[in-house]
């Protein structure tokens, strides 16, 4: 292989003259990392929401909840980040697509809606697995000391069920910061947008897109830790996780 | 809000969107489904190995695919892929490669680290009586894998593998980082072409729609079947 390898090229300037390659990178990780952060809570927050009415009595909550859960889940996310970034501003009302059009931050909130969405759908579908999971007894043993629907499900069903899918939405919360990547293609500076950009300035392939993989591995590595610490926290005595 | 909205432009492309980018969607698909499963089945066999080398190895490759992007990887391999080829074939330069075979490439390696997951877990779920049973009517390792083992690995990991299908007939569209006109990218260069985002985006959203719900459909029966067959 005639390959020029040059380890040292993180330090070198970057043509825009913003500082290193390697403090390039660090701000794509930086984005990456906030990207996820916001989408992540928009996942948890519907996700949550979609994946208790799939449980609720009620039917036409089931139904919206499947509905809702199949419409996110059967488009490829980098469809679904196109219809928010191109498609949504110009349905909307003439003056609100403008002013969203025009918005600084619109690739990142484009991306954060999408991908939020996107995962809520997968979240929810843990949710649900969760609370189904909980042996019937608990619902009615709510029901019978007189607890409201919502008390069963605030004080009984999910604090058991949040502790039962801890470990899926743990590797749900990493696709989430894998799933960062395809925002590159609607223009957010995430990490592998950095990497690519690297590439085009400087022609040193393997170290860039190396550094890149090299600091994903990293951060899911940190997660997994982070993640699994709260988990032991979590554990209640008796239930799964717990001893 | 659609007041203006010209189905007209989707109605022309049809043909476009369809004989070209669809075709090059499934046959990816289809390619990396395959060769996917095939390499994903060897990876799990030798993970489940007694060989501390290659179960190492196929650890370490699945750990790693698993925790990168799939753009990433897409990225890596197509600037990667003539070096490599060059240093296999010793010519004197860089292979030529292209967008399209790297993609396959790419697709058939990738989506091997999750396959062999689930051939792991097909693997496991067979009895592990059946495998002595085998050995003692005198049957070596490779007539049990193939007469024993791995039939029944695949049908009852048949729904998941489907579910992952569909998983990486989504993810294809991804290939439109390289600029590949896969069904997504077919649609996007007419959109780009003729002004019309809207109308192209919904419909390709619609129709990625159609046929993933379609097949989850199909793998929800199938499921179903086989759980009650057992």
């Amino acid at each position: 292989m005639n390959y020029n390898w040059n380890w040292g090229i993180f330090w070198d300037q970057t043509p825009d003259a913003t500082g290193t390659y390697f403090g390039s990178l660090m701000s794509g990780l930086q984005v990456t990392i906030l990207l996820a952060l916001c989408a992540w809570f928009i996942a948890f927050v519907m996700g949550s929401l979609i994946g208790i009415m799939r449980t609720l009595p009620a039917r036409w909550a089931v139904f919206v909840g499947n509905a809702y859960i199949e419409m996110f889940r059967n488009i490829p996310l980098l469809v679904q980040l196109f219809i928010w970034f191109f498609v949504i501003p110009e349905l909307l009302p003439g003056d609100l697509g403008i002013w969203i059009k025009q918005l600084r931050n619109g690739p990142f909130i484009a991306a954060m809606l999408g991908l939020g969405f996107y995962m809520s759908s997968r979240v929810a579908a843990q949710i649900t697995a969760g609370i189904n999971a909980l042996p019937k007894g608990q619902r009615m043993a709510g029901t019978a000391i007189g607890l409201t629907t919502w008390q069963t499900y605030r004080y009984i069903l999910l604090p058991l069920a949040y502790r039962i899918i801890f470990p899926p939405l743990t590797s749900e919360f990493l696709n989430t910061i894998k799933n960062t990547a395809p925002a590159l293609t609607i223009g957010v500076l995430e990490l592998t947008a950095r990497a690519r950009s690297m590439q085009e300035f400087s022609f040193q392939v393997f170290e860039a897109f190396s550094a890149a993989a090299a600091i994903y591995l990293v951060l899911s590595a940190v997660v997994t830790i982070v993640m699994r610490m709260i988990e032991k926290r979590l554990a209640i005595p008796g239930f799964s996780g717990g001893k | 809000m659609f007041s203006n909205f010209d189905y007209d432009v989707i109605w022309r492309s049809l043909p476009y969107l369809f004989q070209q980018g669809m075709v090059f969607t499934l046959t990816l698909t289809a390619i990396a489904t395959v060769f996917g499963l095939i390499l994903g089945t060897l990876i799990a066999m030798m993970r489940l190995s007694s060989s501390a080398v290659l179960s190492g190895f196929a650890v370490s490759y699945v750990n790693l695919m698993r925790s990168l992007p799939l753009v990433l990887v897409i990225f890596l391999f197509y600037f990667l892929m003539p070096y490599v080829g060059q240093w296999i074939i010793r010519a004197d330069q860089p292979v030529q490669v292209g967008a399209y075979a790297s993609t396959i490439v790419t697709f058939t390696l990738f989506e091997a680290a999750y396959f062999s997951e689930i051939m792991r877990a097909g693997i496991q779920s067979v009895p592990r009586g059946q495998v002595m049973a085998g050995y003692a009517i005198g049957l070596n390792y490779r007539e049990v894998m193939r007469h024993v083992v791995l039939p029944q690995a695949f049908r009852n990991m048949l729904p998941v593998i489907f579910t992952q299908t569909i998983v990486l007939f989504q993810d294809t569209s991804l290939v439109y980082v390289l600029s590949i006109t896969d069904f997504l990218g077919a649609a996007s260069k007419v959109a780009q072409r003729d002004g019309r985002l809207t109308e192209m985006y919904l419909f390709a959203a619609l129709v990625y729609f159609v046929i993933c719900f379609t097949a989850s459909f199909f793998v929800k029966r199938l499921q179903k079947r086989i759980s009650i067959i057992r």
